[in-house]
């Protein structure tokens, strides 16, 4: 690996969860997964960089 | 909420007829404690040794139904030492400090509490909550101050301009007794909260629960242990936690559509828990199925009746943040209420009981339900979010980060109008709102203790030797660091920051409430003043 932080950043990871969990709060799973790629496109432009999004699709894809 | 049986009666008690059936107008009482739970318990202890006298009621007659709660935290233990039982609950205790989380059946993630040195309590132990509650039973029979009152059942409450008139069943037939204040501990379905008509605010969580508690010689080392998605309980969550006696707390998700009357059959149970322990021998100690809510009153305070734990507010189990947080409103409310009982402060500082206590229970409430969504997900939207952290947690540590399979109890660090702000910069971990840290100390006569047993349920100011030490206000009991306590280890100059010639002044709940870097009496006098709700 080589750009991509996977070391954990939030100060309080249980308070990210949560705001990703109420996004989809009584979304159903085809809702959530249309909301979840509009974040994906949003986070990655914010991102910017094509090594980082690179290694975060390669990690996604192994996690599955 | 609905726990159901396999109901062992482990301590019983008996019904005496009390004075107060036999006059002919109802006898007042300064406090009556409805509940002899841990939480009531302790409230009857911490009014009883400030010497409030004090009638304890409960509707049974016996305590022990079940383990229930198991995990007693820290300042809970601090607590339960200055009411005097904390070593006894050590000694019989089992300390632990590992917890691990499995993914399917591999191990994802573990934590140490890595407790800080110098303290004198553990930062969790494992106990069986009827022996917790002997303990607590056993102790009120040494203060003369507390009248316990076995089968006598609330069933009225009347509300007055300065006083409670309540009407309690017996076995001799109902009886009446008019009370300044009425302390309601009695619990999840409080029969105080619903003859006031209350209803509380908050969430249900539609997953079920069975918690079962087995008897079972094993060798498995002692620490939390919980999996998602086990091969033994596919799809659903479990814990395994240890308890004295070769007792075990199991605890098994179950979904929301589970039958509660079919899992609760014995045969059915055991075999769910064969699975999970393969061939080792063991036997039922007590099940019982459970949904979790996360909720609690709008007000705690109703005039002259105010609500303690579970009867004010209710989480799910994963973070031990129940009766833990219910001991500590005990303690937060005994002190309040002496001042009160005895003339020492107004009606007002009974607000602060409430205002402090709803910070807690939010904030424990907060962590519970996070919790309980990421151990239950309400939906299968929510379960795919979840599953996507545990599908990351081996290889990304931010993952690892976000794994909640319940995050522990710790003190509050309450926010509150009685305390003195900051005249100067502080570090060290003492902060103000919040239980004052313990470290270790000698005393003059060479003994060695540690600072929170010395520091009894009054306002005490530590003073940082620098020459002679000041005379303190009235109502201040002085420990001079240096003289009357030595910092042997350096603990307290670094936990309180403490510099020659700081004072900290301590609530009689050993919270830190005021500090300066220099003394200055009429400063000191004032922080008193309002640490009382002047």
């Amino acid at each position: 690996m080589g750009k991509l932080v996977t070391a954990s950043r939030f100060p309080d990871p249980d308070a990210a969860y949560r705001a990703l969990v109420e996004a989809r709060r009584g979304s159903s799973v085809e809702a959530a997964a249309e909301l979840d790629t509009r974040l994906v496109l949003i986070l990655a432009n914010h991102i910017g960089d094509m090594d980082v999004l690179a290694e975060a699709i390669e990690l996604a894809k192994g996690a599955g | 909420m609905s726990p159901t049986n396999e109901r062992k009666i482990v301590f019983g008690y008996g019904y005496r007829r009390a004075a107060d059936q036999d006059t002919p107008a109802p006898v007042r009482r300064p406090v009556v404690v409805v509940g002899a739970g841990p939480v009531g318990l302790a409230a009857a202890i911490d009014l009883g040794q400030r010497g409030i006298p004090v009638v304890l009621i409960d509707d049974a007659d016996r305590i022990g139904e079940g383990s229930r709660g198991i995990c007693w935290s820290k300042r809970t233990l601090e607590i339960c030492d200055r009411l005097g039982i904390g070593e006894k609950l050590v000694a019989q205790g089992v300390t632990w400090k590992l917890g691990k989380v499995f993914l399917g059946d591999d191990l994802v993630f573990s934590f140490d509490l890595l407790p800080e040195d110098g303290h004198k309590m553990p930062a969790f132990i494992n106990l069986q909550q009827y022996y917790l509650e002997k303990a607590l039973v056993d102790r009120v029979g040494q203060v003369d101050a507390i009248d316990l009152r076995w089968k006598n059942k609330l069933a009225g409450v009347e509300q007055h301009n300065d006083h409670v008139q309540l009407t309690i069943e017996t076995p001799d037939g109902p009886y009446k007794m008019d009370v300044d204040w009425l302390i309601a501990a009695d619990g999840a379905r409080s029969t105080a909260r619903d003859l006031l008509g209350l209803t509380f605010s908050g969430v249900t969580f539609e997953d079920k629960f069975l918690i079962a508690d087995i008897k079972m010689a094993a060798d498995l080392p002692t620490e939390r242990r919980f999996w998602f998605d086990p091969s033994f309980h596919a799809g659903q969550s479990a814990l395994m936690h240890r308890q004295p006696d070769n007792v075990w707390r199991i605890d098994l998700q179950l979904g929301p559509d589970a039958d509660i009357a079919e899992e609760q059959k014995p045969e059915r149970v055991t075999a769910r828990l064969k699975k999970m322990l393969g061939e080792r021998e063991f036997s039922l100690e007590w099940i019982s199925i459970y949904r979790f809510n996360c909720r609690r009153l709008e007000r705690f305070v109703h005039g002259r009746v105010v609500f303690v734990g579970d009867a004010a507010h209710q989480v799910s189990p994963f973070g031990a943040r129940g009766a833990n947080s219910g001991i500590q409103d005990a303690e937060n409310l005994a002190w309040k209420l002496a001042a009160v009982i005895k003339g020492e402060a107004g009606l007002s500082l009974i607000d602060t009981y409430e205002r402090e206590r709803i910070q807690a229970a939010d904030e424990n409430i907060a962590h519970s339900t996070r919790s309980t969504d990421f151990i239950a997900p309400h939906t299968p939207a929510e379960r795919q979010l979840r599953n996507a952290v545990l599908a990351l947690a081996p290889k990304a540590e931010f993952a690892r980060r976000m794994i909640n399979s319940g995050r522990l109890s710790v003190a509050t660090v309450h926010d509150t109008p009685l305390s003195t702000p900051d005249e100067s910069v502080f570090a060290g971990s003492a902060r103000l709102g919040a239980p004052a840290p313990d470290a270790p100390v000698r005393g003059r006569d060479g003994r060695e203790s540690h600072l929170l047993e010395n520091i009894a349920g009054e306002f005490t100011l530590l003073y940082v030797k620098d020459g002679a030490a000041p005379q303190a206000p009235e109502g201040i009991r002085l420990i001079c660091i240096g003289e009357d306590l030595v910092d042997t280890t350096g603990a307290i100059a670094q936990r309180f920051d403490a510099t020659p010639g700081a004072a900290y002044l301590l609530r009689p709940d050993q919270h830190l409430c005021a500090r300066w870097r220099a003394y200055d009496h009429a400063k000191v006098k004032a922080a008193r003043e309002r640490a009382l709700g002047a």
